[in-house]
């Protein structure tokens, strides 16, 4: 096939085999790479280099078959027509297993080139094969790579245009296996080989009496280092920073603007005591900059080390397993921890990954518990900012109700839904020592994906507060409200802006509790409250689209509903 | 013998017999190297009917209990 003739490059193969870290490597182009299958849920394009030649190449996500078993596997079937050759990426440390993959595609008419990924991990794990005589056996170029450092991928490239369909008949599945069995007993050889020190660990971490305390310590240090480096930016970065260089700065314009005047109160906002407060100010130049900046960012850059550390580690599914068994009484299995963690960092990617799950009950369930009880950084940031204020314990009386209401209510749905969780199957990969590069690299991309789209989102939804008080909305709407406000949630009815903004995003609708004068009772109900009514509008269009319109209609009633209840209880139970 | 997979014990070898359930489980499985014919060793079992771990050609992979029911291993006793 000349390279010219080459518009379409599919990248495919078994989840978690790395073609991520490969496409990553072909078109410069930055993605999430982790250690746990399912990684990639929906598939990423971009241009590579053959020669002269620019061919669009993507990155589908991972499929064990050809014959779908998950959305995320249909996603990777479709793709299949469109591409002019597939490069099929192997786990070489898990050749039988994927050479399944391999031979379908084979069968498909499709021109393909294997890249024997993982390559350098080989040897240490005392795999030897004979790439040559693989090569013949599937009548298709085969080349070694290694993903994570790049090696081999040149000559992989090169061997694109070899790329050929050899006539592979249609098989049944066993005659499959029995071929694949022929092939790996021609060309692969094991020896014996010592654990390593990693290989220790995983055992460890997967045996129960060891691993749920290992997984126990886990948590409670992946939370407590979040907290040590976020506060720790805040503290002596980022909050000197306001206070020592743009507060001056500000307060030098104030005067000019005329405290009071229309435009004061958009871009300053009021003043308190004299002088602006970047907690409570609600200006686009003081609290529209303070809290995305000095409020959220340092949550967001902690959370996400840690996260890129434990992804690539390989921990995530590890936990799964050991979570399993508490998730299945939730009308859940294990893998579903993985959405959840992720939608603690934003609800977006948290909600994406839910396509991981099998069936449309579980993806339901798992749905209406994210976008109830599980907040996302942003707004556990300010609950720890704004509530954190009046004490600590009370932060944790806001998570510790959270996370009632998470099994609670995954007990109830799994109760009154009709069916059954499906079970657990996955694979469980090898630790592997993170990057640093790697790691720092997906820690960039997460934090500009972040400023990116957060940013202006937070100053858009400050400059409509302030235009909604401006035009007597609000003063309007907390009339309609305050029943259910001052009755039900002892909340005041100025509280109805917060959850107005709540729904463009949830840290500006914490940070508006600010200024109000809360109770710490009612700060305590306000936030959950917040963190429970509803998703913001970015999690919620992907909900639409990822559970259709008349389910979601139906997790927003259970929202709502709950949202109702627990801030009752709260008001009833707290003094 | 002939055992389940849950009865084996953590650390265990044996060769899988015969795999049971509908279709689509058996393919799921395969497509995980979980087939007839294969060597392996059983990793871990979790309390309370939790996932069963196992470890076939080095790879290592977590099954549901009531799945791991269904496969069934010739063990040496």
């Amino acid at each position: 096939m000349k390279t010219q003739d080459i518009k379409k490059i599919l990248l495919m193969g078994n989840p978690n085999v790395g073609k991520s870290a490969i496409f990553s490597r072909l078109t410069g182009a930055k993605v999430v790479i982790s250690n746990y299958p399912g990684t990639t849920v929906e598939f990423t394009q971009g241009l590579m280099k053959i020669g002269d030649a620019r061919p669009m190449i993507i990155d589908v996500p991972g499929t064990y078959t050809l014959d779908p078993t998950n959305k995320a596997e249909e996603v990777a079937l479709q793709m299949l027509s469109g591409g002019d050759v597939v490069i099929n990426v192997i786990d070489a440390t898990n050749l039988e297993r994927n050479l399944y993959l391999t031979l379908q595609l084979l069968e498909h008419n499709v021109p393909v080139v294997v890249a024997l990924n993982v390559w350098d991990e080989t040897a240490h794990k005392g795999i030897h094969i004979d790439v040559e005589r693989l090569e013949k056996h599937l009548g298709v170029p085969v080349a070694t790579t290694c993903g994570l450092t790049g090696e081999g991928i040149k000559e992989m490239v090169e061997r694109i245009s070899e790329a050929k369909a050899p006539k592979f008949h249609k098989h049944s599945d066993s005659h499959r296996w029995q071929r694949i069995g022929e092939i790996i007993e021609d060309v692969q050889k094991l020896t014996h080989h010592h654990h390593t020190l990693l290989q220790r660990l995983e055992d460890i971490s997967i045996q129960p009496l060891s691993g749920l305390p290992l997984a126990a310590g886990v948590i409670f240090c992946a939370f407590w280092v979040v907290r040590f480096i976020g506060e720790g930016l805040i503290n002596y970065v980022f909050e000197p920073l306001f206070d020592k260089l743009w507060l001056p700065l500000i307060m030098k314009v104030s005067p000019f603007l005329g405290s009071g005047t229309f435009l004061h109160n958009i871009l300053i906002g009021k003043l308190v005591d004299g002088t602006v407060d970047f907690k409570q100010s609600f200006g686009l130049f003081t609290t529209g900059l303070f809290v995305p900046i000095a409020m959220v960012l340092p949550y967001i850059v902690s959370f996400y080390l840690i996260l890129g550390l434990l992804e690539d580690f390989g921990y995530l599914p590890r936990l799964a397993v050991l979570v399993d068994n508490l998730m299945h009484r939730l009308g859940l299995h294990g893998y579903a921890i993985i959405p959840m963690i992720l939608g603690l960092g934003c609800n977006v990617p948290g909600a994406m990954a839910i396509r991981l799950l099998e069936g449309r009950r579980e993806r339901f369930i798992a749905a209406t518990l994210m976008a109830v009880a599980v907040p996302c950084m942003a707004q556990i940031a300010m609950i720890v900012g704004v509530v954190g204020e009046r004490g600590g314990r009370y932060v944790l009386i806001v998570f510790a109700t959270l996370f009632i209401v998470f099994i609670l209510k995954g007990l109830i749905l799994n109760k009154v839904l009709k069916g059954a969780s499906p079970e657990i199957l996955t694979e469980i990969p090898p630790y592997r020592i993170p990057q640093p590069r790697a790691v720092f690299k997906k820690l960039w991309m997460r934090i500009y994906g972040f400023v990116r789209e957060a940013l202006p989102l937070v100053l858009a939804g400050i400059l409509f507060v302030n235009i909604l008080y401006a035009l007597g909305v609000i003063d309007f709407m907390a009339k309609i409200f305050a029943p259910l406000m001052t009755k039900l949630w002892g909340l005041p009815q100025e509280a109805v802006a917060a959850l107005i903004i709540g729904f463009l995003r949830k840290d500006v609708a914490v940070g508006m509790l600010a200024p109000l004068d809360l109770t710490t009772k009612q700060l305590v109900i306000g936030s959950t409250v917040l963190s429970i009514y509803f998703p913001c509008i970015a999690t919620f269009v992907i909900f639409v689209k990822e559970l259709g319109i008349k389910d979601m209609l139906k997790a927003a009633l259970i929202m709502i509903g709950v949202a109702t209840v627990v801030g009752s209880v709260l008001n009833l139970i707290l003094t | 013998m002939i055992i389940d997979l849950t009865e084996m014990d953590a650390g265990e070898l044996g060769v899988i017999s015969e795999v049971q359930g509908g279709h689509d489980m058996a393919r799921r499985l395969q497509s995980m190297g979980v087939r007839p014919g294969k060597r392996i060793k059983k990793v871990s079992s979790h309390f309370w009917r939790g996932p069963q771990t196992v470890e076939i050609d080095k790879a290592q992979v977590a099954i549901g209990f009531s799945m791991a029911t269904k496969i069934f291993i010739e063990v040496q006793r």
